[in-house]
């Protein structure tokens, strides 16, 4: 818990980062900062996911409209916080020349986007009447 | 890599154009999210709230395109670019949580 409270202080401290270790070649630093992008963009696509089911599903059940737009709009604050954790964490990695952090997070995010679609397939197939 | 900034330092890699794409790709996504933000905020008819809304999530979207020109622009300077700081990394994320919770309450 600790780690991760100091993970934290380090999103919005620049010159604690560079404390650590030596100073890599950009072109890692330029490589991290792109899959922090990806990440960012997967979250902000989920975010306007939760926004296309409240909008482009309006025949559908109130509970289950809220319910699955709420799910991806959740999974898009989830998905945007680690990509800024992942990439202090790499950061801080590459520096200290360890290896990067392993992460269950692609695994988990996969599941429940895959998990949302079968019910959103199922959901609109039986309930489209509402 | 001593000679300073130009043509003669260029990346053969190309790491800091590719990086700047990627941060106009996101920029991108961000507006997508917006409008679509925008048309919900507005479905219903004009009310203070969704106007509320709408201006909300407009704020949102220029204070991230803001980020993202800040980064293009130091990408775009030449020589070997400064890494990103973790301050304008949380600044992003942060605008896209907002949306995110303007999109919760909206959709509530």
């Amino acid at each position: 818990m600790s780690e991760f409270v100091r993970n934290i202080r380090l999103w919005f401290a620049p010159e604690q980062v560079r404390d650590e270790g030596g100073t890599p070649d950009y072109r890692f630093s330029l490589a991290n900062e792109r899959t922090f992008l990806a990440w960012l963009r997967t979250a902000l696509a989920l975010i306007g996911g939760g926004f296309a089911v409240d909008q482009f599903l309006p025949d559908l059940r109130w509970a289950w409209r809220v319910g699955l737009a709420l799910a991806l709009l959740g999974a898009g604050v989830l998905c945007s916080l680690r990509a800024v954790n992942h990439w202090v964490r790499c950061e801080r990695a590459i520096r200290r020349g360890e290896d990067l952090p392993a992460s269950r997070f692609p695994a988990l995010l996969s599941l429940v986007v895959a998990v949302v679609a079968v019910v959103m397939v199922v959901v609109v197939l039986v309930g489209w009447e509402g | 890599m001593t000679d300073g900034p130009g043509p003669a330092v260029r990346d053969p890699g190309l790491q800091p154009e590719r990086t700047r794409l990627a941060w106009r790709r996101t920029t991108l996504s961000a507006s997508v999210a917006a409008v679509l933000a925008v048309k919900t905020a507005l479905h219903g008819g004009l009310s203070a709230a969704g106007i509320i809304a709408c201006a909300l999530c407009c704020g949102l979207w220029l204070g991230f395109l803001r980020v993202a020109h800040h980064r293009i622009r130091a990408l775009a300077a030449g020589g070997p670019p400064p890494a990103l700081a973790p301050r304008l990394a949380t600044a992003a994320v942060l605008c896209a949580m907002a949306l995110a919770l303007c999109a919760a309450v909206l959709v509530v």
